[in-house]
């Protein structure tokens, strides 16, 4: 294969490719069928038995369970779908992502409200 | 003939949907963000437009991983508010204008844009959001509107010289229609913001006031940004910048200022909004 693939090389980034896509397709599928509020209420009266349902790998399963978002990041979960398991758990856009990052929520939104992560450090905040 | 009077780019911030809908706006933390509307809320107020073509992205919300258009237009009668995981925004149904909608299908896919045709399909903050910052929050949307869906979340994504040519044809194809029309395209998403991963929260004022500069004065030279350097400049989700070029493209090479606002952060991203009269 010849495709450029230089996008891979931005640290603490995943570009949902199609390798990623590939990986992901029924981890995503499963977080899709979040957006219907008796799938919502299924999964949250038994996780693990709606998890069974689909076929996703045991460590896609784990890594919902564990809400471990970068683990399900580099499983194939794109985050546009993850966030149906985040907005089915009442968070926001903003925790999931300060989890992400290893911060608390706290300290990413002072972050943000700092003027964001910029891409040369310059403002004091992590580069990643 | 239908005119395109004026070429209007904001974010699409889920939050900013939610602030309003939960009578937020008037917190220290939102209210910058929607003061940055105020001038616009009476400008379109005078302007009426008929029809707002509004180029958007769906967030996994009417487009799962089954089906990926790179480029989708809204051909139906009407279009329902997404349940995006946690109920759909009370927000009006959007209702659509198909004579308009298919002229354009016509005429982009036979000069070789390959969209594709929807007629049915939920439409999500990506669009929603921005008729609430544009309206406020109004019984019904005060006109028609062309939902117009850009793939920006499956690699790889449209190019931004792909997007400016087909806002090219889109301006052309409206100007063709037969109908005294009052017509604003809208381009939306961005600014700098990457919502995954170690390095989320990412923010560049910068690249994000150099592209509002480029894309006023010299779209040519904007439409050259590789995809790379969004991703690596603006983050992951910073591409959805290319989705203004379409808007762009579809204006005259000359426009006129008529508001900028640039303001940083609405949760996790830099809000950029711009009204650029047609034809300067």
């Amino acid at each position: 294969m010849s495709e450029d693939t230089s996008y891979r090389n931005i640290p603490g980034t995943i570009i949902f490719d199609a390798e990623m896509s590939r990986r992901g397709y029924h981890l995503n599928q499963f977080c899709m069928s979040l957006m219907k509020a008796e799938n919502r209420d299924r999964f949250r009266a038994d996780e693990r038995a709606y998890l069974d349902e689909w076929k996703m790998t045991e460590e896609q399963k784990l890594g919902v369970l564990a809400r471990d978002y970068n683990r399900l990041l580099s499983l194939g979960g794109n985050v546009y779908f993850l966030a149906k398991i985040f907005a089915t758990d009442g968070k926001s856009f903003q925790s999931a992502a300060a989890t992400m990052t290893g911060m608390s929520q706290e300290e990413y939104a002072a972050m943000m409200l700092s003027g964001g992560r910029r891409p040369d450090g310059s403002n004091g905040n992590k580069v990643v | 003939m239908a005119r395109i009077t004026a070429g209007v780019s904001t974010s699409h911030v889920p939050a900013i949907g939610a602030a309003l809908d939960l009578g937020k706006s008037a917190e220290p933390y939102w209210a910058p963000v929607f003061q940055g509307f105020d001038f616009s809320k009476r400008w379109i107020a005078e302007e009426k437009p008929d029809v707002v073509f509004l180029v958007y992205n769906d967030h996994a919300s009417a487009f799962s991983l089954d089906l990926i258009p790179t480029f989708a237009i809204g051909c139906g009668e009407e279009f329902k508010p997404a349940d995006e995981g946690f109920g759909a925004r009370p927000v009006p149904v959007v209702h659509g204008h198909p004579e308009l909608a298919w002229h354009i299908t016509q005429s982009v896919i036979q000069d070789d844009f390959d969209l594709t045709i929807v007629n049915k399909m939920d439409v999500d903050h990506g669009l929603t959001v921005p008729l609430s910052l544009m309206f406020g929050q109004p019984d019904a949307w005060p006109c028609k509107v062309i939902p117009f869906a850009v793939n920006v979340v499956q690699y790889p994504p449209p190019s931004g010289a792909r997007c400016y040519a087909l806002g090219k044809a889109i301006g052309k194809a409206i100007r063709s229609f037969d109908q005294d029309l009052n017509v604003q395209i809208w381009g939306t998403g961005g600014m700098s913001h990457q919502l995954q991963g170690p390095r989320a929260g990412l923010i560049n004022q910068e690249f994000d006031n150099k592209f509002l500069d480029l894309l006023i004065n010299d779209p040519e030279a904007a439409a050259r940004i590789p995809h790379i350097d969004y991703v690596r400049e603006a983050g992951s989700e910073g591409i959805e910048l290319v989705m203004w070029l379409i808007m762009r493209g579809a204006l005259e090479a000359n426009v006129d200022l008529l508001h900028r606002f640039y303001h940083v952060p609405a949760s996790n991203t830099a809000v950029g909004h711009l009204i650029l009269k047609n034809g300067g």
